[in-house]
């Protein structure tokens, strides 16, 4: 049985199912990251003292995470472009970079945290690196989730290219769509806990 | 199964799998994604955990009636650990009361409704061949049914289940035993759950609709579960977030929840402190006072989809009832903090929620007003989902007009902490949700098997659960106004002041295990129905909605012919019409 609308849009709605549902997937993300900027601002405005993010953190590291993540945004859009002008060569060299970016990033944070622990920096010690760790560690693990959804893409999961291009290319759209969210969060992350 | 004919040219679907073939036990109904097996997966399991939920508070009920006494064969089962010498200790008591709440809310009654109902019924009656996301689909089911595991798992964990209440407020719950860390998970679980299930409703509810049914031509069921499918998506993140910073606390140490010198048995806590008790709440009742519409909503839509079908009238006011709904679901996200106005938060916030409070019980008024004006001059006709359905209103409205000095600030503050809290929200989950929730059982149950259940056990059923119900809830509203605190493990035995009362707490003990008795006959009807049950054809109620298009049980892909929606969902009793209904799907 077919499930009507996953490859071609429903004429009256313009869309296909899969766009709405990243879309709406997207909104509930904003409320999770939101809840927890909310968090950090209550705990922030209660606390008779807060440190400012770059006495502690390690500023130029997190510029160079933040100029990999953008660089990784631009890569995904290319991935997709070039399904859309067919070239699958192409697309596999940038969704490979994508993934690689994002090893990137992941390693950096790694050093990153580990040097924290080294100074022994810990959540439990303050509540500035109570909400660092958890908003720093759930973003990793969306970057994390978003690498394992490219690797199958670049992967086992190209194997619809040969099959049906067209719903291959809008599910590279899909997962380029979370990818920029990811990057969005970023954004907001690093002048909040680095800057501010 | 083709495309709903002509809104878009088809593609040629090389790719998809076909489930044509016969597809084997275990694919066809443990790991199904057909959305009426899930639906049907979904109903059991939450009606499982009603039952469960149900018995943690008959084994609480008997404490409060009969404080300290020792209860007989079950408590020497249950061992020494939880009740010695089948006297129970204050430590279960409080692990069965947080996780009957738990249990009841995001066990059994939300997989009902919303799994449930809304997995069975939406597609069908919108005319989908399933939900735009089958696989997606069968995961929520898994992840819920992982949550529910991990729940049961955790009375078995070193210091029993959760004891914080299902609210888990901190402090208490971060220095609370191990029961608590996995009350936690299982919530991730659930709320995963809840996250699939939101995005494929809203998406098949926007995409596979059939031919000509626009949102206004929805039955009302379905823009039930659409606005609840918008809260769950968004409500739920919050208590996500929550959960990880409660999870934080507990694991890594953090000081989230946990405010600067608190003192715990007389010693002072080593963590940094600095962290603010209120903010749990204010994350809590950010998805849970929401979570009160998830509960109600899709009720809502059941009673209405029942008291159109058998009023033979097109329901009352149907556009502003939508309307009410819509606005009901936005207003919905701003009350939460009429839930804490025990924290002594400003008078200008108070007055604030108060407010809001205060206009969103208008869409509320508006809908059920509605659903009694649509009796008004209907010929009524009194089978068992509609007496379920007709139960559900005035229970609802107690329900909901009790509520109203609890959203005042001023009359809040004595009441929050009693039994009339219990009784109100009671009130409008057990003989409201729940009752509608029988209803939908009655009424679709011929959709789902071709047999209709047995109107006599099915009338028992609904005259003892409805004077059981009262005889429940209704002494705790006086309970409640006599100042009983609403946290005590033995009822309020020990103060002087409520020594007048107590006798109510046996009254409503009884009443519990009296309901218990009362739902052998539905459990009974429910498996005795499906192979002995009077059979029907497509179309037992003579009802107008696409759903009752379909064969029944209707098979793998639903319809056999593509449905298309020609006029509105209630066209009852229509003037020089041959019959007294003109079905939906007929041009």
């Amino acid at each position: 049985m077919d499930i009507p609308y996953t490859v071609e849009v429903r004429r009256d709605t313009g869309l296909t199912n899969g766009k709405i549902g990243i879309w709406l997937f997207l909104a509930s993300e904003v409320m999770l990251f939101g809840a927890l900027f909310a968090s950090y601002i209550l705990i922030r405005t209660g606390a008779p003292s807060w440190p400012r993010g770059d006495t502690i953190l390690n500023v130029p590291l997190a510029t160079f995470n933040t100029i990999v993540l953008i660089t990784s945004s631009v890569t995904m859009v290319m991935a997709w472009a070039s399904l859309m002008r067919n070239r699958f060569g192409t697309f596999r060299i940038y969704m490979g970079a994508t993934i690689l970016l994002g090893c990137v990033f992941l390693v950096v944070k790694y050093f990153e945290y580990s040097h924290k622990f080294h100074d022994g920096l810990f959540p439990r010690t303050n509540n500035f690196l109570a909400i660092y760790f958890t908003l720093t560690g759930l973003h990793m693990l969306h970057v994390f989730g978003g690498m394992v959804v490219n690797a199958y893409f670049l992967g086992p999961g190209s194997k619809l290219w040969k099959t049906n291009p067209e719903w291959f290319t809008n599910r590279v759209e899909h997962s380029g769509l979370f990818w920029h969210f990811v990057d969005l969060v970023w954004i907001f992350l690093f002048p909040t806990l680095y800057l501010l | 199964m083709s495309q709903p004919a002509a809104v878009a040219v088809p593609h040629a679907h090389v790719e998809h799998e076909s489930h044509d073939g016969p597809l084997g036990f275990w694919r066809t109904y443990v790991f199904s994604t057909d959305h009426k097996v899930i639906g049907i997966q979904y109903a059991i399991t939450g009606l499982l955990f009603l039952l469960f939920g149900f018995s943690l508070m008959m084994l609480m009920r008997w404490q409060l009636a009969y404080p300290g006494a020792a209860l007989p064969l079950l408590g020497g089962i249950l061992g020494e650990g939880r009740m010695p010498g089948g006297t129970m200790l204050p430590e279960f008591y409080n692990e069965l009361g947080a996780m009957h709440g738990t249990i009841m809310v995001f066990m059994g009654v939300v997989p009902l409704a919303v799994g449930g109902f809304g997995n069975f019924v939406l597609p069908l009656q919108i005319g989908a061949p399933d939900m735009a996301f089958p696989r997606l689909n069968m995961a929520s089911y898994w992840f819920f049914f992982l949550g529910g595991v991990t729940m049961l798992a955790s009375f078995f964990v070193p210091g029993g289940a959760a004891q914080s209440g299902w609210t888990s407020y901190t402090p208490l719950s971060v220095i609370a035993g191990t029961g608590q860390t996995v009350w936690l998970i299982g919530m991730v679980f659930l709320i995963t759950s809840s996250l699939l299930g939101a995005v494929n409703f809203i998406v098949t509810t926007i995409q596979l609709r059939a031919k000509g049914l626009t949102f206004m031509r929805f039955p009302f069921f379905v823009w039930a579960q659409f606005v609840t499918a918008f809260l769950l998506l968004l409500a739920f993140p919050p208590l996500e977030a929550a959960a990880t910073m409660q999870l934080m606390d507990r694991l890594a140490g953090t000081s989230f929840f946990l405010p600067s010198g608190l003192v715990v048995s007389g010693q002072v806590l080593t963590n940094a402190g600095g962290g603010n008790p209120i903010l749990w709440q204010h994350l809590f009742w950010f998805l849970a006072h929401p979570e009160v519409y998830v509960l109600i909503l899709p009720a809502m839509g059941i009673v209405a989809e029942i008291i159109a079908n058998n009023t033979r009238k097109p329901l009352w006011g149907y556009r502003s009832m939508v309307w009410s709904l819509i606005f009901l679901g936005f207003m919905s996200f701003i009350v939460w903090a009429h839930h804490m106005f025990m924290t002594g938060m400003g008078t200008a916030m108070a007055a604030f929620f108060q407010t809001t409070t205060m206009i969103i019980s208008i869409p509320s008024v508006v809908i059920l007003t509605a659903l009694v004006i649509s009796l008004w001059g209907g010929s009524i006709r009194f089978n068992t989902p509609m007496l379920f359905a007709v139960g559900f209103l005035p229970m609802f409205g107690i329900g909901g007009l009790t509520g109203l000095p609890l959203g005042l600030n001023v009359a809040d503050i004595p009441l929050h902490d009693t039994y009339y809290v219990i009784a109100h929200f009671h009130y409008v989950v057990a003989p409201g949700t729940i009752f509608a929730l029988f209803a939908g059982i009655y009424y679709w149950y011929p959709k789902a098997t071709g047999r209709k259940m047995n109107e006599t056990l099915g009338k028992i059923h609904f005259a003892g659960s409805f004077v059981c119900m009262n005889v429940i809830f209704m002494p705790m509203f006086m309970l409640g106004l006599a100042g009983v605190s609403r946290r005590l493990f033995d009822g309020g035995a020990t103060y002087a002041f409520a020594q007048p009362v107590l006798h109510l707490n046996v009254i409503s003990s009884w009443g519990a295990w009296i309901l218990a008795l009362f739902q052998i006959p539905f459990i009974f009807n429910f498996f005795w129905s499906i192979r002995k049950g009077e059979k029907t054809d497509g179309n037992p109620w003579q009802a107008t909605t696409i759903e009752w298009a379909a064969p029944s049980p209707p098979p793998h892909g639903n319809f056999l012919t593509p449905p298309e929606a020609f006029r509105g969902p209630y066209e009852y009793s229509v003037p020089g019409a041959a019959k007294d209904f003109v079905p939906q799907y007929e041009a």
